[in-house]
C-alpha cells in the first residue's frame, strides 16, 4: 500500500559556504546559490520513500525566478519523477505566507497525501511556510521530523524538540518539515543526471493560480553585523596573563 | 626599486575570516553534512615518548661538519640584542617551546638546534645572517615545516630561523591583483584575505592552513592548481631576499613584464633555502572564480583516466582549474580513517577522477560541464560518477582527495615518494613497485595487506604528470628501504622522469640527484650556491649529492 504522490517545495537560496555580505541595504545576491540544504533533506527523504516502494511519485516543486530551475534539475537528479516551477520575476520577494498559497493550490491540483519541507530556508530562516501550509490546508503538521514512518495512511513522525525527541502519529494527507538529522542526502550522479534531463517540468505563474503574491511585509532595513573587533597578538604567556589581569580583568 | 610598502599595517590579515554565515543552532551543531573544506594544519606535541629518532642518529654518515662553530652564550646575546623580543628567541631552557621546530611533520625528521630565533623584519634576518656567516653559524630558514623531504629542520645544532613572525601583508593592487607579502604569511590566510577582495593565490596544496608563502617560494610548491595557474616560476613577479653577507636585495620587481637583467629569482623559486633567506613576495593573483564545479568520476582503467584527461582538456578547455586521481585502495583508506567521509557513489572502480572547474560565467561552464560528463556517460570511458550540487558537496568531494595524506599517515611506516614520468607511464610505476616488493616477500599483490609493506598506492596531479607513490608498512626497516631505493630511482631515470616532481630535494632526495641530473647540471648548481653563500651556512646537508663517491 504506497502513497501515489509526494509533493516536495524547494527553494534557491544563497549557497551556505558564501559569506553573506550587505551592500546598498541588500543582501549581494551576485553569489553561488544552491538547493536549501534542508530541501535536499526533503527529496532525499521522498525518494527513499519511493525506493522502499512507499510512494510512486515524487514532484519538486519551486517558486522563483527562472535560474530556480536549477534547483529543481538537482531535485530531479536526486530521484523527483517532475517538476513544477511557479515563476516569478527575478529579484522580486515571496513571502512564507504567499508561498504557502502557492503550495497550497498546487496541492489541490496534484493531491498528494504527503508534503515533505525543509524547515526553514537558510536566507529568511523563517520556519512558517510549512506550518502556515498545513493551516491553509487544515491537515496535521509534523514540523523538525528526524524520523518519518509511513504505513498505509498513517503516518509517524520523530521529532527533534528543545527537551529531546517527541514522536507524533497522525493521519495522512499531512505536512512534514524535515530537520537536519532526518538523513543525509546523496549525491547527483551522472545517470541520474543524464536521466533527469528528459523528465518533464511544468511552468506555472501566480496569476495561473489565482494568487496574489504581494508581500504583506516590509522590509524597512538590512544591515550586517557590527564587525567584531580584531584580536591582538601577545608576545609571550607573561604579556597574555597582565593582559587578562590588568585590561581584560578575569583573573 | 623598491617594493611598494603601506604605512602601518594592513589590518585583518591575520585573522582567517569566518566562513558562512550565522546558522540556526541545529545546523551549526552537526557538521558532519556541512563540514567546511578540510586543510590539515600543523599539531605539534612535543612528547619524548613518541619523538623520532635524532636525524644524526638514523644518518650517521652525515657528520657534523666541523668548520660550523658551536653556539655559544654570547651569541645568543647577539641574538637578544637584535631581537629585542624575549619570545622571538627560544633557547634550550624551553624544550616545550624548542623541540617543534627541531621536527618535521612527518615526524620522521629530528635536528638538535639549541635555538629558534623568530625577527619580525628584514633588516632584523640580514643583522642575524650576516653574524651567522661571520661565525660559521649553520642556519636552517624555516616556513611552515611542512615540507616533506626532511628540509626544513636541521640535522644537527644548526640554528633555525624561522619566520614565523614576520607576517604582514604589505600591499595590494586591486587592478592587477599583484599581492606583497612578508614570507611568513600562511597561505590560507593569504587566499582568505585575497577572497574578500574577489582574488585567490595561484596555488593550492593541503599543508595551506600552516604552509607559508616564503617556504612555498623556496621549494616551489606544486599542489593541487598548477594545471591552471601555472607553477610559481610564472606567478612570483619579484622577492625579497637576505644574503648571508647581510645584503638586503630585491630580485626582480612588481612587474608583469620585465627584461633588465638575468632572473636571479628563479634561482631562488626552488633553491629550498640555501642561497639565501626570503623575507617578501610579489605575487601575481588571478580573480577569484565566480562559478566552480566539482565532478568525481568512477574509472576502470588507467587508460581510461587519460581518455578522461582528453576529454577534460578538449570540451572543459579553458575552464579546467584541476585533475586529479586516486587509486581504490587510496578511497578505502580514507574511509577507513576519516570520519565522515561519504562515497559520492557507490560503483567501486579502480580508478577515481577529481575534476574542478573555475569560471566567471556559471551558466557557460555549465553548460561545458554537461556536455563533457555526458559524453563520458555515453561513450563508456566512465563506469560512473558525481557532480557536485552546493559548496558543501564539493568540499567533500575535495576533502577525499586531500585527506589520502594524512590517511597513510595514520596507518603507519609511510614512505612518500613524488616522481613525474610521462603520463602514459605514471601507474606503470606503482605496478612495477607492487611487482617489485611482491618478489621480495614484502607485498602481496592480492590486496589482502599482510606483507610488512600493506598498501602500494598511487594519486597525484595527473594533469601535470605527478604521481604520489607511497607505501604503508609495519614500520620503516633497511630492508624495505633497500627494497624500494635505489630501484624506485631506476625506474624513474628508465622513463626520463624526476625523483622529485613537487616535494624537492632537501634531506631525503639529495642523494639521488644524479638520477635526474647531469654530472655537468649539479656542477653548475655547486657554482651558483658558492655564489651566494660562500661559507655554506644556509641549510648544509642538504640539496646536493655528498661530494665523496
Amino acid at each position: 500500500m504506497s502513497l501515489n504522490r509526494v509533493l516536495v517545495p524547494v527553494k534557491r537560496v544563497v549557497d551556505y559556504a558564501v559569506k553573506i555580505r550587505v551592500a546598498g541595504g541588500k543582501v549581494d545576491t551576485n553569489v553561488k546559490h544552491s538547493m536549501n540544504p534542508f530541501d535536499e533533506i526533503a527529496i532525499e527523504e521522498a525518494v527513499r520513500l519511493k525506493e522502499k516502494k512507499l510512494a510512486k511519485e515524487v514532484i519538486a516543486l519551486t517558486v522563483g525566478p527562472s535560474k530556480s530551475n536549477e534547483t529543481l534539475r538537482t531535485a530531479l537528479a536526486m530521484g523527483a519523477d517532475r517538476g513544477v516551477h511557479i515563476e516569478v520575476p527575478e529579484g522580486s520577494e515571496v513571502l512564507p505566507l504567499q508561498v504557502a498559497k502557492l503550495i497550497k493550490a498546487v496541492a489541490e491540483k496534484e493531491k498528494p497525501e504527503l508534503l515533505l519541507l525543509g524547515k526553514q530556508a537558510i536566507d529568511d530562516d523563517s520556519s512558517q511556510t510549512g506550518q502556515m501550509l498545513a493551516g491553509l490546508l487544515g491537515w496535521p503538521q509534523a514540523t523538525f521530523a528526524s524520523k518519518v514512518e509511513v504505513a498505509g495512511d498513517k503516518l509517524t513522525v520523530t521529532r527533534e524538540v528543545d527537551g529531546g525527541l517527541e514522536t507524533i502519529a497522525s493521519k495522512l494527507p499531512a505536512v512534514v518539515t524535515t530537520d537536519l538529522r532526518l538523513n543525509e542526502p546523496r549525491y547527483a550522479t551522472l545517470p541520474n543526471i543524464m536521466k533527469a534531463k528528459k523528465k518533464k517540468v511544468e511552468k506555472l505563474t501566480p496569476k495561473d493560480l489565482g494568487v496574489d503574491v504581494t508581500p504583506t511585509i516590509e522590509t524597512v532595513k538590512v544591515i550586517e553585523p557590527p564587525k567584531r573587533a580584531g584580536g591582538i597578538k601577545v608576545e609571550s604567556v607573561d604579556e597574555l596573563l597582565s593582559k587578562l589581569k590588568n585590561e581584560a580583568r578575569v583573573l | 626599486m623598491r617594493l611598494l610598502r603601506l604605512r602601518g599595517r594592513i589590518p585583518g590579515c591575520l585573522s582567517a575570516s569566518s566562513q558562512g554565515r550565522t546558522l540556526p543552532a541545529s545546523l551549526a551543531a552537526c557538521p558532519r553534512i556541512f563540514a567546511p573544506r578540510r586543510s590539515f594544519t600543523v599539531a605539534r606535541t612535543s612528547c619524548a615518548a613518541h619523538s623520532p629518532v635524532l636525524t644524526a642518529d638514523r644518518y650517521p654518515h652525515l657528520k657534523r661538519d666541523t668548520r660550523y662553530k658551536a653556539l655559544t652564550d654570547e651569541d645568543i646575546a647577539f641574538f637578544k640584542s637584535v631581537i629585542k623580543s624575549d619570545a622571538g628567541v627560544i633557547t634550550a631552557d624551553r624544550p616545550d617551546e624548542l623541540e617543534p621546530f627541531n621536527e618535521d611533520w612527518m615526524r620522521r625528521f629530528r635536528g638538535q638546534s639549541k635555538v629558534v630565533l623568530r625577527p619580525k623584519t628584514a633588516a632584523e634576518v640580514a643583522a642575524l645572517l650576516k653574524y651567522c656567516n661571520e661565525h660559521r653559524l649553520a642556519v636552517v630558514p624555516q616556513g611552515g615545516n611542512t615540507g616533506l623531504v626532511g628540509g626544513s629542520v636541521p640535522v644537527h645544532d644548526e640554528i633555525v630561523l624561522s619566520l614565523q613572525n614576520m607576517n604582514e601583508i604589505r600591499s595590494f593592487d586591486e587592478v592587477s591583483g599583484i599581492l606583497t607579502c612578508d614570507a611568513g604569511c600562511v597561505l590560507e590566510v593569504l587566499d582568505n584575505w585575497l577572497a574578500e577582495r574577489g582574488y585567490m593565490m595561484p596555488l593550492d596544496l593541503g599543508a595551506k592552513g600552516s604552509c607559508q608563502i616564503g617556504g612555498n617560494v623556496a621549494t616551489n610548491a606544486g599542489g593541487l592548481r598548477l594545471l591552471r595557474y601555472g607553477s610559481l616560476h610564472g606567478t612570483v613577479l619579484s622577492m625579497e631576499v637576505v644574503l648571508p653577507d647581510g645584503r638586503i636585495v630585491e630580485l626582480g620587481q612588481p612587474l608583469r613584464k620585465d627584461n633588465t637583467g638575468y632572473d636571479l629569482k628563479q634561482l631562488f623559486i626552488g633553491s629550498e633555502g640555501t642561497l639565501g633567506i626570503i623575507t617578501a613576495v610579489s605575487i601575481l593573483t588571478p580573480r577569484r572564480p565566480k562559478a566552480v564545479n566539482v565532478a568525481m568520476l568512477g574509472v576502470s582503467t588507467f587508460e581510461g583516466v587519460q581518455e578522461v584527461f582528453k576529454h577534460a582538456k578538449g570540451e572543459l578547455n579553458e575552464i579546467l582549474s584541476a585533475f586529479e586521481f586516486f587509486d581504490h585502495t587510496c578511497l578505502n583508506l580514507v574511509k577507513h580513517h576519516i570520519p565522515n567521509v561519504r562515497e559520492p557513489f557507490t560503483t567501486q572502480t579502480p580508478f577515481y577522477v577529481l575534476i574542478e572547474t573555475n569560471g566567471s560565467n556559471k551558466d557557460h561552464d555549465d553548460e561545458k560541464l554537461a556536455v563533457f560528463l555526458e559524453n563520458l556517460m555515453t561513450e563508456g570511458v566512465v563506469e560512473d560518477g558525481a557532480l557536485a550540487q552546493d559548496s558543501t558537496q564539493a568540499a567533500g568531494m575535495w576533502s577525499i582527495r586531500e585527506t589520502i595524506t594524512e590517511s597513510l599517515a595514520k596507518e603507519g611506516g609511510n614512505y612518500k615518494y613524488d616522481l613525474s614520468v610521462p603520463v602514459p607511464h605514471l601507474y606503470s610505476v606503482v605496478e612495477e613497485m607492487q611487482e617489485r616488493l611482491a618478489s621480495v616477500g614484502l607485498f602481496d599483490k592480492n590486496g589482502s595487506a599482510t606483507g610488512r609493506v600493506k598498501h602500494v598506492v598511487g594519486f597525484g596531479h595527473m594533469g601535470d604528470g605527478n604521481l604520489h607513490l607511497n607505501l604503508t608498512s609495519t614500520g620503516w626497516a633497511k630492508d624495505i628501504d633497500e627494497a624500494i631505493e635505489p630501484f624506485l630511482y631506476e625506474i624513474i631515470q628508465k622513463h626520463g622522469g624526476s625523483i622529485s616532481a613537487e616535494h624537492g630535494l632537501g634531506l631525503m632526495k639529495a642523494p639521488y640527484l644524479q638520477y635526474s641530473k647531469s654530472e655537468a647540471f649539479i656542477e653548475l648548481m655547486r657554482s651558483m650556491k658558492s655564489v651566494f653563500d660562500p661559507n655554506g651556512i644556509l641549510n648544509p646537508y642538504k640539496y646536493f649529492p655528498p661530494l665523496s663517491k
